[in-house]
């Protein structure tokens, strides 16, 4: 049993796990930090962008001019912006048989797995994961179509010329396998692969393992994953949360006894309470808004803005902010809404009573019903008419490099009474800001990562009991900028197997047992002698069938006959081949019951002799030896009618 | 033998009351409770005596699952749990659990505010009832306890309705409820795998029609309706609040869409509203044309269909009136029927099945003098038309799910009996099947043969396999000899030699020696090769050895010669060989004893 690690993003995994005769992938992250090395897509021409100077190196030896620029001291990539994949070399991925995936997060980079590779399997997630995936993706694809680019980089990405480079383009690895955004085409094709799964639906594969996602209480739909045969276990937790949000409790009981448990997508803020930021985010926008500014806040178009929507529905009221525009640009802005509202069963508690009602799970309908909260599918049409200040903006991408966030951030940066408040804890927020200093807007950094944090996991640990624990290296050492703080690191015992891109882990397993069925009529012939108390045995011997990885035990069928002989005596007719399985012998043979069961069959002329390791009995009348020995009993004489009956 | 047994305490052979308890691997399962539309007595709920005559019901059922949310397969529960007294587990699906709550509530309205019954069901019950519900989703299993697993597939019949799997050990019993297997405006068709039960129960409303495709039968139904508003008549189409109602107003709104029809459409108010918004909440349980384009356009709003008043019944000119119930046995609809039912020019539309002693039953037979309560009659002169749109699997359907999950017996229930009959003859007939139809109280008892399983060890089993070669050969078996071992609750197979290891004992060696005496007058070493060749000839498909230490090996008996002392052509043969080789040792000896041919030479 191997796991092959594609991906080094903790919270952005991609594994494959090789497991009995099964190639199982662990999600599809799709690390998108790398677009940060690239220059924001403008909505409309921003003369600040084009007026960048390129970049020359100090000795002038090598000119980029047309493909760098230099901002405020860092160099961007002038391109269009690219993601690093997953690992594609380290093995075929084209004899992948599934794909799981856990969350909506950690799907994006499945069309570039699922197309162009071969790929022939199937990819199983739940019913909000892919319609809430499928709206993230075309989103992406969205905000990268509408403003094409015509220049694609590739210079800068030669060896000799990265090494000159500066600052984080010179360290960024594997940069030409980074690729641009795949096509809505490719997205349908992928997604037309997804086979939808319920929490705790078992499914099975190939007869030889059994999947079955269990909640995991992160966003709508995020799952853990069961893999399974009959005596040996693997729990994959991805993305979890033990907080209290919109989705379905974590369903942990579940992943007790586990042989190894595979621990991804921890927190990426160990030191942020979650409540503490929702609690700062708020104050932050309502300061803003009474000094007369706007607030940008840079989201996904689902996940944790329903929470910081939620959360203002009651905050709006107390903080009279009842007249201050809420907008939520996204193409997919309304969809994303819609949706959150059709998967009660995929909801806390409190949210499915909401529905028996019947109202809505979520209270930004009724924001959008009192014209609180409006959406549009860009700035571009409605809006721009519409559009009163001063507001409050949701809007993407968070890296702030594509996306209508870029044109706000243009139009809102150069005055101090416009606030951005970041929330998703994805991207470096000073990294992600960089290509539009120097800015006069103010910044909030409340970064709302509702994932297991350290002292929760070990608790969650503690109480499933794995064997062994697999997890990113990243998590086996405290964070770099944080070197002094050992709670901040997983702390176990064994300890457990760290992971980082490309590595191959065996994984510590020993299969000893498999499942056989025994049909009924074999049971039936089996005769079990009790041996100890408790303990019965029988032989057994049968004909084995296995087919799709289900092993069956038949009765032996009547052998085929032994070529005739004319010379054998009726007796003999029955063919010599074992047909009732020989009880299993064992122990010692006592002399004196021995002799005894003797005598009930009428020997009675017996001849003991005592020998070092036991007795020599011989039968004077039959002219039959039988020694008997610790382990063992030799019978010789010359017609073994008598036998059978002696043992 | 394990045995299955069903037991139908109500719906069998009958439509109303669904009711059905199922024992499996010692577990029971009550499948549905539900009321009888057709009777107001004591024969309205199941009978739990049948059960248990005194204690509560929780010490002998496992679990109680509702498929969906008619009152008739759910209308006894709050009686049940609250009055007979039963706290285990109830499972039904998200939208069961939203939607029955309010139907129980409209029938407990009904039967002791308008009626005047007392000793009914209140609406306390059914709130309390209500808390020991646990919603199920499609496709999860879930663990009732650690032996019973039960697991929910789409059944398409209603909002929110089920088939459920239900699995004890190897033995498994699948129940449909009601279902659909084709998709209609609103819902989807029912699905399963093909799990393979001990027993499929199914409903067989429709055993014995075939239905003409749902195109024919909506133009029809558009035909009636225009001809009837065109004339200047009124139309009454009872339904039930939920289900077929919102596909026929989805039918009549795009039509009126499409004709620019003026003339007005009502719909019976109280639960409308309401209604809508399950579907819109509950969208994910709709066809999949509806999930698609439900953030565009949601099929739910209707533009033509307004809220009814119970006033503008005496309106003037032609209307389309959709009112609850649907077997015209109490309420609005009801109420509308003796206003228009005198008018030849109207029209009465029942688009679902009516139950035994409801007047749409009795009208829908042709009945037209009608005794109303008190002792007044009523004349119908209203067209009656009757247009199957429940959604019930017909005959075809029913095969249809019996090929998609391949049973190995059959059970029918709510249905009528003849037509049971039909279907039976049929279903034996095609799938050569047992096929039961129990009426109520009467049990079915199956018996299942499962397989037993074991624990293999993984030596064991790949030792076999790489013997067995790639792919299995089925005219040449091979036989696999290993140990049981029972221990607690544990069963497991290993070698032989492991087995002794694991329970720390010896092995006892069991080795027959035997003295065969042959008159031959040729040399030890010979005779030996004569042996062999002789065996070779008898004994095909054996390992027979030569080995170089004057030793002849069959299997793994081993034949020795050596030259009497007194006599040199006599020679004694001594056969040696193991328990487990009883049978080929003792035909050996007795094959040598007889000699060697002498053509052999």
């Amino acid at each position: 049993m191997k796991l092959y690690c594609l991906s080094g993003h903790p919270t952005l995994p991609c594994n494959v796990l090789k497991f009995k005769s099964t190639t199982i992938m662990l999600d599809c992250g799709l690390d998108t930090t790398s677009v940060l090395n690239f220059l924001p897509l403008p909505l409309v021409h921003s003369s600040r962008l084009s007026k960048l100077p390129g970049w020359v190196s100090k000795d002038g030896t090598v000119n980029l001019e047309k493909e760098l620029k230099e901002c405020a001291g860092r160099v961007f990539v002038d391109s269009q912006p690219e993601f690093c994949l997953p690992e594609r070399e380290l093995l075929d991925l084209s004899t992948i048989d599934v794909i799981l995936i856990s969350n909506y997060h950690c799907m994006m980079a499945l069309p570039y797995i699922t197309e162009h590779t071969g790929f022939t399997g199937t990819v199983y997630a739940t019913e909000p994961t892919l319609q809430i995936g499928r709206l993230l993706m075309e989103e992406l694809v969205n905000f990268m179509e509408r403003v094409p680019k015509a220049q694609s980089a590739t210079c800068w990405k030669n060896k000799e010329i990265q090494r000159m480079l500066p600052g984080p383009l010179k360290d960024a690895v594997d940069v030409w396998t980074w690729k641009r955004s795949y096509s809505m085409q490719e997205v349908n094709s992928a997604l037309s692969k997804v086979q939808l799964v319920g929490y705790s639906q078992k499914v099975e594969l190939f007869g030889a393992v059994q999947i079955s996602p269990l909640s995991s209480g992160y966003s709508l739909g995020s799952s853990n994953w069961i893999i399974q045969s009959h005596h040996e276990k693997v729990s994959y937790v991805s993305g979890s949360s033990l907080l209290t949000t919109h989705p379905q409790p974590m369903d942990q009981s579940s992943l007790k006894n586990s042989d190894v448990l595979i621990l991804t997508g921890l927190t990426q803020m160990p030191t942020a309470n979650p409540d503490g930021m929702l609690g700062e985010f708020c104050s932050n926008l309502a300061m803003t808004i009474r000094a007369g500014g706007n607030v940008l806040v840079p989201c996904y178009s689902s996940g944790v803005i329903y929470d910081l929507l939620e959360c203002l529905y009651q905050f709006i009221e107390s903080a009279s902010l009842g007249t201050t525009p809420f907008y939520f640009i996204s193409p997919v802005a309304n969809s994303s809404l819609e949706f959150s509202q059709i998967f009660a069963e995929w909801l806390c508690h409190n949210k499915q009573t909401k529905v028996y009602l019947p109202e809505p799970p979520f209270p930004h309908a009724e924001l959008i019903q009192t014209n609180k909260l409006k959406h549009y599918p860009s700035i571009h049409g409605d809006f721009s008419s519409e559009f009163r200040q001063p507001c409050v903006v949701f809007t993407g991408h968070p890296s702030l490099r594509f996306g209508d966030v870029v044109h706000f951030m243009e139009l809102w940066g150069k005055s101090s009474l416009n606030t951005i408040i970041f929330t998703e804890p994805d991207f470096s927020y000073l990294d992600a800001l960089a290509p539009y200093q120097p800015l006069a807007m103010k910044c909030v950094y409340c970064p709302i990562d509702t994932r297991l944090n350290f002292h929760q996991v070990s608790k969650l640990l503690k109480e499933v009991q794995p064997l062994h624990v697999v997890c990113p290296e990243q998590y086996t050492q405290p964070p770099l900028t944080q070197a002094h703080r050992s709670d901040l690191m997983l702390e176990l015992q064994p300890p457990p197997m760290p992971y980082r891109r490309c590595s191959v882990l065996n994984l510590p397993f020993r299969r000893r047992y498999e499942r056989v069925y025994i049909l009924p009529e074999l049971a039936n012939s089996l005769v079990p002698s009790e041996i100890k108390p408790g303990i019965s045995v029988a032989t057994v011997s049968a004909v084995l069938h296995s087919k799709d990885n289900k092993h069956t035990l038949q009765s032996v069928p009547k052998p085929p006959p032994v070529p005739p002989s004319k010379k054998r005596k009726r007796v003999i007719e029955e063919p010599p081949v074992v047909l009732a399985p020989k009880p299993l012998l064992s122990g010692a043979v006592p002399l004196e019951a021995f002799l005894a069961t003797l005598q009930k069959h009428g020997i009675t002329e017996v001849k003991v002799e005592e020998t070092a390791d036991g007795h020599i009995l011989h039968l004077q009348a039959e002219d039959t030896l039988i020694q008997l020995e610790e382990d063992g009993t030799h019978i010789v004489c010359d017609n073994n009618e008598p036998l059978r009956k002696g043992v | 033998m394990p045995e299955i047994k069903v037991t139908p305490l109500g719906a069998g052979q009958d439509v109303g009351r669904s009711c059905i308890l199922v024992s499996i691997g010692g577990k029971n399962i009550m499948l549905d409770c539900g009321m009888h539309m057709g009777y107001n007595d004591d024969r309205r709920f199941p009978d739990f005596s049948y059960i248990t005559q005194n204690g509560r019901l929780t010490d002998f059922l496992d679990c109680l699952i509702i498929s969906h949310f008619h009152l008739d397969h759910c209308g006894a529960l709050p009686y049940m749990s609250e009055m007979v007294g039963y706290d285990g587990p109830i499972y039904m699906t998200h939208p069961t659990k939203a939607i029955c709550p309010i139907l129980l509530e409209d029938f407990r309205k009904i039967t002791v505010d308008k009626k005047g019954e007392t000793n009914f069901f209140t609406s306390q019950m059914i709130k309390d009832c209500m808390k020991k519900v646990i919603p199920l989703n499609l496709h999860q299993t879930v663990q009732v306890d650690d032996e019973l697993e039960i697991k929910a597939y789409y059944a398409g019949h209603v909002l929110g309705a089920a088939m459920v799997h239900i699995k004890v050990g190897s033995e498994s019993v699948v129940y449909t409820g009601d279902y659909n297997m084709t998709p209609d405006r609103h819902l989807g068709a029912a699905w399963i795998d093909k799990c393979r039960p001990d027993i499929l129960i199914s409903e067989s409303t429709y055993a014995t029609t075939i239905r003409d495709s749902k195109r024919c039968r909506e133009r029809d139904f558009l035909k009636k309706v225009h001809e009837s508003i065109e004339r200047g008549g009124k139309v009454l189409i009872p339904v039930f609040a939920l289900g077929r109602a919102q596909e026929l107003c989805i039918l009549l709104e795009t039509f009126w869409e499409r004709m620019n029809l003026k003339a007005p459409i009502y719909f019976s108010t109280g639960l409308t509203e309401k209604a809508n918004h399950y579907y819109k909440l509950f969208i994910t349980w709709t066809n999949q044309k509806i999930r698609k384009t439900f953030v565009q356009r949601n099929m739910f709003e209707f533009k033509h269909i307004k809220a009814f008043d119970r006033s503008y019944a005496d309106n003037p000119g032609p209307m389309v009136v959709f009112a609850t119930p649907g077997m015209l046995h109490a309420g609005q609809s009801l109420q509308i029927f003796k206003k228009w039912a005198g008018n030849e020019k109207n029209m009465v539309i029942m688009p679902g099945y009516c139950v035994q002693g409801t007047i749409g039953h009795k009208i829908l037979n042709g009945q037209r003098k009608l005794e109303m309560e008190g002792r007044a009659t009523l004349d119908v002169k209203l067209q009656v038309e009757y247009m199957s749109f429940s959604a019930h699997a017909d005959a075809k359907g029913i095969m249809q799910l019996i090929r998609m999950a391949e049973p190995r017996n059959m059970v029918l229930v709510h249905g009528e009996a003849v037509k049971m009959e039909f279907l039976k003859g049929k279903i034996e007939q095609e799938f050569s099947i047992d096929c039961y139809m129990p009426a109520n109280g009467e049990t079915v008892t199956v018996t299942t043969n499962p397989s037993v399983p074991v624990d293999i060890s993984l030596n064991l089993l790949k030792r076999e396999m790489a013997l067995g070669g790639p792919l299995p050969d089925p005219k040449k078996p091979r036989t696999m000899h290993g140990t049981l071992i029972m221990k607690e609750n544990s069963l497991k197979l290993v070698s032989s030699e492991q087995a002794l290891k694991e329970l720390g004992l010896n092995e006892h060696q069991l080795r027959f020696t035997c003295r065969v005496q042959l008159q031959d007058p040729h040399s030890d070493p010979d005779t030996l090769h004569r042996i062999y060749t002789h065996l070779k000839s008898v004994l095909k498909g054996y390992t027979i050895q030569h080995l170089p230490d004057g030793t002849v090996m069959v299997e793994s008996i081993v034949i020795k010669v050596s030259s009497s002392a007194e006599d040199p052509n006599t020679k004694v043969l001594l056969l040696s060989w193991s328990y487990q080789d009883e049978d080929l040792g003792s035909f050996l000896s007795t094959l040598l004893k007889k000699g060697l041919p002498s053509g052999l030479c």
